[in-house]
């Protein structure tokens, strides 16, 4: 069944939407990413002008974060502290991404540039976690049991200044750390469309040491608001969010996460970071042969009007 | 029509020895959310005053076109390695949609100083002032080439059936990717390549129900409509938790 939408103006198959965003649905309750990272590409491929993908998928992601974050609520697995010192960082960071958006809209080269954080991010991340995780399963299958991860290293994030304790992540630290990696996502969220949550589950496993329980849930709660004020300005700024198309992707993707929590529960911690790591590296390879291979077309139209 | 053109055929004769009488298939296209594209049927015929022999060889041309827009053309070269967008030309008119269909390849029954003058081939439609790029013409071919390849762009040489050098008919697909606006349809009537009439009409292409109210949201209220999409949001996301916390049970 073909849809018209309304912003994007373009007429695409509404069960291909629902299939896509229950895919990524699924993907975004396991792992706790909000699935932008791959859900944004995919909508360039089926024909969503790129700046109404990236505004529309910050809208969709509020949608599939709200309803991960409730099951971790009622887990008791959401850092509401770090969640908010986090946020804080990320709301300025969005603001700034929108800016930088904007101006790079105007130059023609935001195309190269949400391509580029793509690959520079997930190619940095990807590694570093797959080889983090493969090491962790090797170390627990010598140990012939489960091995405790004990990550509760004294490093530089432990000698700066505004600490503040965290009871739920078990954590007396400063608050800067946390808050740079609120401003980096909030960036993120704002140039790629995406929630930031594969960037950010890593930082605060590896740089603030946080328990990966408490992890996923916190991320998402950060997630709803950085994501919910990136769509507001870009509804506001660009006029790019399709809410007819918000729609389709949500109701595929909240039920997608719902099932995604469920069955994140049953699986080890160090087998999910693995399977992240390698969609994510997928993902990086793609974006990044795409940049390197001589385009079919070299000439593309950008929307008129003078920067 | 035939009725139409009879009635017509009885008033008093113009001035002119050929003249165009139309009709349309539709006064306008709406934009529903199932739209999947549509068409437009144009025909019509050629009225004569019977008095003076048409000479040389009939042309009939219909262009449709799209409302203007400017529009930037921009080129990739490699840069260290990768592709990156490194020259832009600036469009300034070009209309979003753009059919040409004749009865006959549109050299064959259109003279070159014509169609300078009433741009009605896709090269001519669009203008492009003050380009400071060298081959400015390249970004022109390459914009009609990505519209063409999109369905926006149309050269239908044999897309205009003439019978009996009085009736015409021609039928011109719309893509799904419309833009809103007036859609000027113009007839042209040529005899030996110099043009004797021509007949424009205007058909608006508009959303309708609730495409054309969220349109309307999103660009004259847009805090609203954010805030609209961020409720739908949260409550979907509440429900889906809800309604598996039901299941569960």
């Amino acid at each position: 069944m073909q849809i018209y939408l309304p912003i994007a103006e373009v007429s695409v198959n509404a069960f291909l939407l629902l299939g896509l965003g229950g895919i990524v649905g699924v993907l975004s309750g396991m792992f706790g990413v909000g699935g932008g990272f791959l859900m944004t590409p995919l909508l360039f491929f089926i024909g969503i002008p790129p700046a109404v993908a990236v505004a529309t998928e910050a809208n969709q992601i509020v949608a599939s974060s709200f309803s991960g974050v409730l099951a971790h609520l009622k887990r008791k697995t959401v850092d509401l502290r770090m969640g908010t010192v986090l946020l804080i960082g990320g709301l300025v960071g969005s603001a700034l991404g929108i800016l930088l958006f904007n101006y790079l809209k105007s130059l023609g080269q935001v195309e190269l540039l949400v391509q580029l954080c793509y690959v520079v991010f997930l190619g940095m991340i990807g590694t570093l976690m797959f080889i983090e995780s493969l090491n962790a399963i090797r170390n627990a299958n010598k140990a012939g049991g489960r091995a405790v991860p004990k990550r509760r290293k004294h490093n530089w994030v432990h000698n700066l200044p505004f600490k503040m304790k965290f009871r739920v992540s078990g954590l007396y630290i400063s608050v800067i750390p946390p808050l740079m990696v609120g401003v980096l996502v909030g960036v993120l969220a704002a140039i790629m469309g995406v929630g930031g949550g594969f960037i950010m589950v890593p930082a605060m496993i590896y740089l603030l040491g946080m328990p990966t329980k408490v992890v996923v849930g916190t991320s998402l709660f950060q997630i709803i608001f950085v994501t919910a004020f990136t769509t507001m300005l870009h509804a506001t700024t660009n006029y790019t969010v399709d809410v007819v198309l918000a729609v389709l992707l949500l109701v595929g993707g909240v039920i997608g996460a719902q099932i995604g929590t469920r069955i994140g529960v049953k699986m080890k911690a160090e087998q999910l970071r693995i399977l992240l790591a390698i969609m994510v590296l997928a993902v990086c390879g793609k974006l990044a042969f795409d940049l390197l291979i001589t385009p079919s077309e070299l000439y593309s139209l950008g929307t008129g009007g003078h920067s | 029509m035939i009725r139409l053109l009879a009635c017509l055929l009885l008033l008093a004769l113009p001035a002119k020895a050929e003249e165009i009488v139309l009709g349309l298939s539709r006064d306008e296209v709406a934009i529903t959310a199932t739209f999947e594209g549509s068409e437009f049927l144009i025909f019509g015929a050629i009225k004569r005053d019977g008095r003076s022999e048409a000479e040389g060889d009939l042309g009939v041309i219909v262009t449709v076109a799209g409302p203007d827009e400017p529009v930037v053309v921009r080129k990739k070269d490699r840069r260290l390695g990768i592709w990156v967008n490194t020259d832009a030309v600036e469009v300034d008119v070009a209309p979003t949609f753009y059919a040409v269909a004749t009865n006959r390849p549109l050299q064959e029954i259109l003279t070159f100083t014509e169609d300078l003058n009433t741009r009605i081939s896709t090269q001519r439609a669009i203008r492009s002032v003050g380009a400071t790029v060298d081959n400015a013409e390249r970004f022109t071919q390459a914009l009609i080439r990505i519209r063409a390849r999109q369905g926006l762009y149309q050269r239908l040489p044999t897309g205009v059936l003439v019978e009996e050098e009085t009736l015409f008919r021609t039928l011109i697909p719309l893509p799904a990717n419309l833009t809103e606006g007036d859609y000027r349809a113009e007839i042209y009537l040529t005899r030996g390549k110099q043009i004797v009439d021509v007949y424009t009409t205007t058909i608006p292409v508009k959303k309708v129900g609730l495409e054309r109210w969220l349109y309307n949201l999103a660009h004259d209220q847009p805090f609203l409509y954010g805030l609209m999409s961020l409720a739908i949001a949260i409550f979907s996301g509440w429900a889906a938790a809800a309604a598996f916390t039901v299941f569960r049970r």
